[in-house]
């Protein structure tokens, strides 16, 4: 009788006692990961690192840290995106161990005593449709496409057809290398399509034959076609070169020099290891 | 032997036991109860929480850009300290009226046809399709309209097809649910007596439906499509993949445009500072903007059930 009736109060009490011993393991699990991170510089490197910032460098974060990971199984890193000026905010404030940046700092960040790393050159090519007669586009020609001054691909050499401007949203970082390299300042007109992410982009243009849009170089593949700018091919030769003029660093940075395994991990980057893995996913080795 | 022992104890201690009992008893109810408080009072501390959390991010940029300067104000150019909304409030507000323009009388329609024509077989159906309809995530739609309406409209309408009318579209196609539901729900919750009236004075079917179910049911729909609307203007995904996003007034319907909710979604990824702070302004809006539409619902849905019982 008294069994039966109490049988809630008993789960509920039951309930209680299993709450209570998962917050006591994982009380216990977070100690431990306090007391191995303290263990960075023995020879067996241990602890947890966390990169936070720009999602034009996240996936190549992701890429390398899963390998650095398989090296030294002691370790973990957290791999966090939020743009490159969150992961500039986030160095400074402490909140994570190396912040990513896909654009050069800008001077009232550079005075917040930052280490840069380069990891990483990307191109910014301008494409279109592969159906698009036009291969060669001057400088010029964008920065007056994008202020909304030539409207139409006769205009350029190309088949009647009024041009579909496809840009990225504010505060993007590959916009922002764009503006800086292209745009020379002015404003990009307001009337033009805007696409929050480089894959977006990409499906635009794929999808419209009068449509230009610009994206990360890594992203290129056959539905798209990058145009030659004052001549010269959008590839990795011309952009360590510097005669293909778009392009931006990808930017590991930490507070003050990289010490214990925020040091280890910037040197397997920068090893021949990491620097293949860097031209395999898509962007250019610096060095 | 046990028994016996047992049959004692309980007559020596029966009324103590039984008063135990039901003390254990009560409380053990009151324990639940206060569980299912405590529970309750989390979900309504959340709602708390999130609403505190947007209107004090958003409350001190809309003061600073003064709240005239940013509902007007047609300006967006958020990293050279420009904050206006205003294309971006009539954005959401044309392609939700466009959305409801074809979304409505279609809507209406079917839900007539289902509550009163269509035999109850077709109507289980066609409630359950609806369901499906419903159960789409709006990635999908977006995808859908990206695909398959942005390309047509480009084709054969002109401009480049990212649009208000793309936007309205698949907006449209994703309240029909809602206003179908709503609006069937409420037609075939007309009392009896009604229909059997009209039609005993000598109306046709379609003159009982359209001078007395209809009115008797108006309060219905018009939640309806009060709920289809707030649903409308909070949708997110599938708008930004299918409108193109500039911030500016839509002069045709061929023309791209950017709602509320675009703008928050397309900007939070790289927003810092007073931009972000600008973005949850944005959600202010838009969250006094949809607690108004289901204000409003509820009023409706009142009047006509103080009309009902008249």
């Amino acid at each position: 009788m008294l069994s039966i009736k109490s049988k809630p109060v008993i789960i509920l009490i039951l309930l209680g006692a299993i709450m209570a011993a998962a917050f006591t393991v994982s009380g216990c699990g977070q100690q431990d990961a306090a007391n191995s991170s303290e263990k960075t510089d023995g020879a067996k490197l241990a602890g947890t690192l966390t990169i936070a910032g720009s999602t034009s460098v996240q996936p190549f974060s992701e890429v390398l840290a899963e390998k650095f990971m398989d090296n030294h199984p002691g370790v973990q890193i957290n791999v966090q995106g939020g743009g490159s000026s969150q992961g500039v905010a986030a160095v400074i404030s402490g909140a994570a161990d190396i912040g990513s940046s896909s654009r050069d700092l800008k001077p009232e960040e550079l005075e917040e005593n930052l280490i840069e790393t380069k990891l990483a050159l990307d191109g910014v090519a301008i494409a279109v449709h592969p159906s698009n007669p036009v291969t060669n586009l001057s400088m010029e020609d964008v920065k007056n496409i994008y202020l909304g001054n030539i409207t139409n691909w006769s205009e350029v050499g190309g088949k009647d057809g009024v041009i579909t401007v496809v840009s990225r949203e504010a505060g993007s970082g590959t916009r922002g290398a764009f503006e800086d390299i292209v745009m020379d300042k002015q404003e990009i007109a307001k009337e033009v399509i805007i696409q929050n992410s480089n894959g977006a982009v990409r499906t635009t243009v794929a999808g419209d034959k009068n449509a230009i849009g610009y994206l990360s170089l890594a992203m290129i593949d056959n539905q798209i076609k990058s145009l030659d700018i004052d001549g010269v091919k959008s590839n990795v030769d011309n952009i360590k070169a510097g005669t293909y003029k778009i392009s931006r660093p990808f930017l590991y940075l930490t507070k003050n020099q990289p010490e214990g395994l925020a040091k280890a991990y910037l040197d397997f980057v920068l090893s021949d290891e990491g620097q293949a893995i860097i031209v395999e996913e898509g962007a250019i080795s610096p060095q | 032997m046990m028994e016996k022992l047992n049959t004692m104890v309980s007559t020596s201690s029966c009324s103590i036991l039984a008063e135990t009992q039901k003390r254990f008893k009560l409380s053990g109810e009151q324990f639940i109860e206060k569980i299912l408080m405590l529970c309750a009072a989390i979900s309504i501390l959340a709602i708390l929480l999130i609403t505190l959390f947007i209107f004090s991010r958003g409350i001190p940029v809309i003061l600073k850009t003064g709240l005239g300067n940013f509902l007007l104000n047609l300006e967006w150019a958020p990293t050279s300290g420009n904050f206006g909304i205003g294309a971006m409030f009539v954005g959401s507000l044309v392609v939700t009226f466009t959305a409801l323009l074809w979304a409505v009388p279609l809507g209406l329609m079917t839900s007539i046809f289902m509550a009163e024509i269509a035999p109850p077989r077709i109507d289980k159906i066609l409630g359950s399709l609806l369901e499906l309809l419903a159960g789409i995530p709006s990635v999908v739609y977006g995808f859908f309209g990206l695909i398959v309406i942005v390309p047509f409209i480009r084709e054969y309408l002109g401009g480049n097809g990212l649009s208000v009318l793309a936007g309205a579209i698949i907006l449209g196609i994703m309240i029909l649910p809602t206003i179908i539901n709503i609006s069937r729900d409420s037609i075939k919750a007309v009392p009896r007596e009604y229909k059997e009236g009209s039609l005993a004075l000598g109306a046709t079917h379609y003159q009982t439906i359209s001078r007395v179910l209809l009115p008797a049911a108006r309060s219905g729909i018009i939640t309806a499509i009060i709920l289809g609307m707030g649903r409308a203007i909070g949708e997110t995904m599938a708008v930004v993949m299918v409108t193109g996003n500039a911030a500016i007034l839509p002069g045709n319907i061929l023309s791209p445009v950017r709602t509320m909710t675009s703008n928050i979604v397309l900007e939070m990824g790289y927003a810092t500072g007073d931009h972000q702070a600008a973005l949850f302004a944005t959600g202010t809006v838009l969250f006094i903007l949809i607690v108004l539409l289901n204000f409003i619902a509820n009023l409706a849905s009142k009047a006509g059930r103080v009309n009902e019982s008249n």
